[in-house]
């Protein structure tokens, strides 16, 4: 690794504090970028140079505070700047600052930041791609790529987005108690929608979309870092990690997806459940259940099972009914009905899932549940019907075959049926 | 002597590694200690996980106090530990040396003779 690659960790791990600053300085977004670009470009003269400062972020914060006053007056009037190494001279200043800004400063910052991407008016593929670009800094064809859609269209959804927020105006004032907790909420969920846009449902496509799942757990970690007691944070952030632990076991060699139950978990990455563990452990003590500790709970107990026959599903169906409760929705109940099938047997799961028949009509998971359960009731002409709508249903040609492979099976199953009713 | 030698560094910067560049980081700092263990020097070395994930136990007057997070807040956090037996201190500032040369990451670390050792029975 070269000198200037450590700076531009240094510029990335530093992005959204040195940013949030710069908006609430600046209140405007487009500023505020702009003398972080700014910042940078002079860090990556200076530092080689000078050495890094103790506090990378502060010392970004000033230069790039320093340089778009600059360019404001230098617009004015032609008036000479100040020598460089005026600016890069920065102990005092800042040591000074570093004591102005201290976590709680950043905190309502970056919090504010991320919450101008959550901006109701804008759909949620506007906020991802906002806070991609603003808060992680990945540039326009990174993102494009990510979302797999071109570079223009990126551009212009992004351009939209913040001539949006420039419209409805950002939230300066600082948050009371009951503000601070909606944005947070609001934020963790815009942080959960980062992840699952990265999480691919094809191989094909997973590894261009992987990097916005480890940018979810980078934004999900920082939230965490700026609200250490929060549980629903160290919930999302457990989530993200246990679940971006099994990436590497979710697709074989061909690009077949691999049902969590036949992944090869010694694939699954250790560091990050430990951590993941950690960090649901930590947020039980809390007793102040949420809906992301208790999925998080849920993938820990999926973690923490060595093989899939290990998994402790009722203690999963108890964590899906508690789920149910917090937040009903008839996909829960579908999710809670799979481990009470592993739990209690078919026949329970199925009584279960038959009121929801006419809200999950369009859902391909639905059919795909309700086939395996009546298949392993042996009622295979109705697992047929089943699978022959879900298949109607798929979305990707992975969830196709996935179907075709159980009607396979239900097709192999009746004719030594067959013929051993003929001997009979 | 046996010295403990703290690393501390920017969780924040590291956690913001690819995973390309932490492997090749730990494997150059892999290098390093190998060359230490085929001389029958080194002992437990240990990496932790982020301060996010710490818990931190505080005496108090009466119960103990148990809090999220670490210790204090600081710039930089301790990131993990090697245990080594150098012949003197300028043999552990030398391996110290040789870590911060394979780590890109600015940081610390912090030299410590260790006063009781027990290895313990845990197997790697």
């Amino acid at each position: 690794m070269t000198d200037l690659s450590w700076i531009e960790q240094a510029l990335t791990a530093a992005r959204p504090q040195a940013v949030a600053a710069l908006l609430r300085y600046f209140r405007d977004l487009d500023t505020a970028e702009e003398a972080f670009q700014e910042a940078c470009l002079r860090a990556l003269k200076n530092w080689p140079k000078n050495g890094p400062p103790r506090d990378p972020t502060a010392w970004l914060i000033f230069v790039g505070r320093n340089a778009a006053i600059d360019s404001v007056r230098r617009g004015r009037r032609q008036e000479e700047l100040p020598p460089e190494e005026k600016i890069s001279d920065l102990d005092d200043v800042e040591e000074d600052i570093v004591e102005r800004l201290d976590n709680s400063d950043y905190r309502d910052d970056v919090l504010r930041l991320l919450f101008v991407c959550c901006h109701p008016d804008l759909p949620a593929t506007q906020q991802i791609a906002l806070a991609l670009r603003i808060v992680s800094g990945l540039t326009v064809p990174q993102i494009a790529r990510a979302f797999l859609v071109g570079e223009s269209a990126m551009e212009q959804r992004i351009t939209r987005a913040k001539a949006r927020i420039a419209k409805a105006g950002i939230p300066f004032g600082a948050p009371g108690a009951v503000e601070r907790a909606e944005r947070l909420a609001a934020v963790a969920a815009m942080v959960y929608l980062v992840f699952n846009e990265g999480y691919s449902a094809e191989a094909d496509t997973a590894d261009r979309r992987r990097p916005l799942c480890d940018e979810a757990i980078r934004l999900s970690r920082l939230l965490l870092r700026l609200f250490p007691t929060e549980p629903e944070i160290m919930g999302l952030t457990a989530l993200l990690l246990l679940q971006h632990a099994r990436a590497d076991a979710r697709f074989d060699a061909d690009g077949t997806a691999v049902l969590l139950d036949e992944q090869d978990r010694t694939l699954w990455n250790r560091a990050m459940i430990a951590e993941g563990l950690a960090l649901v452990d930590k947020a039980m003590r809390h007793r102040r259940p949420g809906a992301y500790q208790i999925q998080a709970a849920i993938a820990a107990l999926h973690a923490r099972a060595a093989r899939a026959e290990e998994t402790d599903w009722s203690e999963i169906s108890l964590l899906y009914r508690a789920l149910e409760q917090l937040q009903p929705s008839p996909v829960v109940t579908l999710n809670r009905a799979v481990a009470v099938a592993k739990a209690d047997g078919p026949e329970a799961a199925l009584a279960l899932i038959e009121p929801l028949a006419e809200r999950l009509s369009g859902y391909f998971y639905f059919f795909g549940v309700k086939g395996n359960l009546l298949m392993q009731l042996g009622r295979n002409g109705e697992a047929k019907a089943a699978f022959d709508h879900a298949i109607s249903l798929a979305r990707t040609p992975a969830e196709a075959t996935h179907i075709r492979m159980h009607l396979d099976k239900l097709a192999r199953d009746r004719a030594p049926r067959q013929g051993a009713s003929g001997i009979a | 002597m046996l010295y403990a030698i703290l690393c501390y560094s920017d969780e924040n910067v590291v956690g913001s590694w690819t995973k390309e560049e932490d492997d090749s980081c730990l494997a150059r700092l892999k290098v390093v200690q190998d060359k230490v263990s085929a001389q029958g020097r080194m002992g437990p070395v240990a990496r932790l996980v982020p301060t996010t994930a710490a818990t931190t136990l505080r005496k108090g007057k009466e119960e103990p106090l148990v809090i999220d997070g670490p210790f204090a807040e600081t710039k930089e956090q301790l990131l993990g530990f090697y245990t080594v037996d150098c012949a003197s201190l300028d043999e552990a500032i030398d391996f110290a040396r040789e870590l911060a040369a394979a780590n890109p990451a600015p940081g610390s670390y912090e030299i410590r003779p260790v006063r009781l050792f027990r290895p313990g029975v845990l197997p790697a």
